[in-house]
């Protein structure tokens, strides 16, 4: 319990501190603030320990807006104890007040008192610190969009570095980690497959389900088969599976290599003479890219299943007139965009992970916030690239 | 007398504009066990990595045994590097880190790697560790792992970065035991960052004292020279652990 006083006024004694007084126990902290000789002089009473940090913080508060006052005295003459805590606070008061060209000066106390105020720098002249000026609006945009420069120019530097790998890893193909492709195909191909299954069954049904209500009303239920066909196979199937391998296997590469990063196994494997793009990065992004077409045609068998099932159930349609009908929609290039489409947003979701994963510095944080990163950029880089291919497919006539 | 193995002339370091160390020439003799040492901060650890290859300097030259400037261009290793952390693959077994770029560039069959892997851990003390994986050793033992894989193809020059950091003092003796060990008993050459006054005294042959205010080598010698009688004040101050005065 701490008790206050403004200036001039006479400090009201609490019965606790007549009491502890009385007794010989716990004597109540004071704070006075009073004026002496043109100084303003705080004067602390008892004894101070973490529990009167925050009022004694608020008298600090006080002291500070006032402001102009030539000097301040600290006076700790009869202060029993104080803490660590309460001792910071009081430095921290004398140093504002420094910066502000103020004197201040923690005087007096007992021997146990000042060797405190000593050890937390209570008797070092502080220098007067120059506050950083915050960025204004203008500054942090100019400054994003610089950092967004930067992470484009990086982008497309390690692009280039991989073709590059790529290229001599076809000269010499020893120097690529064949197993790791292998690996990076059961793991972000075979172990993806059941939620890549579940996910498109749903799109399939959900997408069924909806234009069923309204073709019904036109007699049109047929061809439910022809839209869940075309736009499973065209744009849903490969575009849901690179969303996942993005959530899946893109945040994992991103965190995997990032932490490999800042735990130097990256730089041991260099010197053991392996190069990181050929050894790591190479190989994830070919078995993404090889496995990716697999997964998407597993997703576009799966999503029209889904949607056969609402024809079947919700409209009547026979499984075999939505053969027929879906036989008729779905041309073979609908299927080879899809997978063409696939291997291409495959190939994002690796290189922008790898990138990502390998451009981590500053330990578990940064691990984290690469990989946030990685996620983040890859969906916007699937998002475009999916533009993209609609547009040139629709250009072409495709 | 014989060349030196590493020959460093000029040398400046640092990242993007900031020079951090400059003008720094120094040769490493055969057989030395040669000790980076110096306060937090000073640039051991960034000037190790120029002297392996994983950066590029600012300007000068390093040369390492008359081949010129280190290069990491996917080729077996000349020399071994141990990092602060060890950098054991922590996917692979201890046996699988020491023997699997062996068996990538040297075409040998499985079992031969297997044999070469085991006596490598048995001369680091890690005999029956060949199937735990990193996760499972304690910190001294994932350093003498990854001096094992250090090791693996017989180099003439270890490059070693920390490596009694963060061990008890049993377990950093040994290691410094360790360490010169394989220098009187194979004449490996060791260059060795640390600021570890024991391990500097009990291992170090040659070293040079770097020092962040003056962006460069402020001492070289012996350690016992550099205790006894160094005129620089800093020297003194890291020899006696005593406290910078503020």
């Amino acid at each position: 319990m701490i008790v206050t006083a403004t200036p001039g006024t006479a400090v009201p004694e609490l019965i606790e501190e007549r009491l502890s007084r009385a007794t010989g126990f716990v004597r109540a902290a004071s704070v006075v603030v009073d004026e002496a000789a043109g100084a303003l002089v705080v004067t602390l009473r008892g004894q101070f320990t973490i529990d009167e940090a925050p009022a004694l913080w608020n008298r600090i508060g006080d002291v500070l807006d006032r402001g102009s006052r030539r000097a301040v005295r600290v006076e700790l003459g009869e202060v029993e104890t104080i803490d660590g805590a309460c001792t910071a606070l009081l430095v921290h008061l004398r140093n504002e007040l420094a910066t502000r060209g103020i004197r201040c000066e923690l005087s007096g106390g007992a021997p146990a008192v000042r060797r405190i105020v000593e050890l937390y720098a209570g008797r070092r002249t502080p220098r007067a610190r120059r506050k950083r000026k915050p960025q204004n609006a203008v500054e942090q945009v100019g400054e994003s969009t610089l950092k967004i420069f930067a992470e484009i120019v990086a982008m497309l530097d390690f692009l280039g570095q991989i073709v590059a790998a790529a290229g001599s890893s076809l000269l010499h193909p020893r120097r690529m980690n064949v197993r790791d492709v292998a690996l990076t195909m059961e793991r972000g191909g075979a172990d993806a497959a059941p939620i890549v299954m579940l996910i498109n069954f749903l799109i399939g049904f959900v997408m069924a389900y909806q234009s069923a209500l309204q073709l019904e009303q036109f007699g049109a239920g047929i061809y439910v088969a022809d839209l869940v066909g075309v736009s499973m196979t065209r744009e849903l199937a490969p575009l849901m599976t690179a969303i996942i391998l993005c959530g899946r296997t893109g945040a994992a590469f991103a965190a995997e290599l990032g932490t490999m990063k800042v735990s130097e196994e990256v730089d041991a494997l260099r010197t053991l003479g392996f190069q990181p793009l050929h050894y790591l990065v190479l190989p994830r992004i070919a078995g993404l890219m090889l496995v990716a077409p697999l997964l998407t045609l597993v997703a576009d068998c799966v999503g029209i299943a889904g949607g056969l099932l609402v024809g079947h159930v919700t409209l009547d349609i026979t499984p075999r007139a939505f053969w027929v009908e879906l036989l008729g929609a779905v041309k073979p290039w609908d299927i080879w965009s899809g997978v063409l489409k696939s291997a291409v947003f495959a190939g994002a979701v690796g290189l922008i992970a790898c990138q990502q994963g390998l451009a981590t510095s500053g330990g578990a944080e940064g691990v984290g916030r690469r990989t946030t990163a990685a996620v983040v950029a890859i969906l916007f880089m699937l998002i475009l690239l999916d533009a993209v291919f609609t547009v040139v497919f629709g250009a072409l006539g495709l | 007398m014989s060349a030196p193995l590493i020959r460093v002339r000029d040398l400046s370091v640092g990242w993007d504009r900031q020079v951090l160390l400059q003008g720094m020439s120094f040769d490493v003799a055969r057989g030395d066990v040669f000790v980076i040492l110096g306060g937090s901060g000073c640039g051991k650890s960034t000037l190790l990595r120029h002297l392996i290859g994983l950066d590029t300097p600012l300007s000068g030259s390093i040369d390492i045994a008359g081949a010129g400037a280190p290069r990491l261009d996917g080729a077996a290793p000349d020399y071994g590097v141990m990092f602060q952390s060890g950098a054991l693959f922590s996917s692979m077994t201890v046996g699988e880190n020491v023997g699997f770029a062996l068996q990538e560039w040297t075409g040998l069959p499985l079992d031969a790697v297997t044999a070469i892997v085991k006596a490598k851990l048995a001369l680091v003390g890690l005999d029956g560790s060949y199937d735990k994986l990193p996760a499972e050793l304690s910190g001294g033992m994932k350093k003498r792992a990854a001096i094992a894989r250090a090791m693996a193809f017989e180099p003439k020059l270890l490059f070693l970065d920390e490596p009694s950091a963060g061990l008890d003092p049993v377990s950093a003796a040994e290691l410094d035991e360790l360490i010169a060990a394989l220098n009187r008993g194979l004449g490996l050459t060791v260059v060795m960052v640390t600021h570890e006054l024991e391990s500097i005294l009990k291992v170090g042959k040659t070293c040079i004292m770097l020092d962040k205010e003056s962006k460069g080598i402020i001492a070289r010698g012996s350690p016992a020279e550099l205790k006894a009688s160094s005129p620089e004040p800093k020297v003194r101050q890291f020899f006696q652990r005593q406290a910078r005065v503020s």
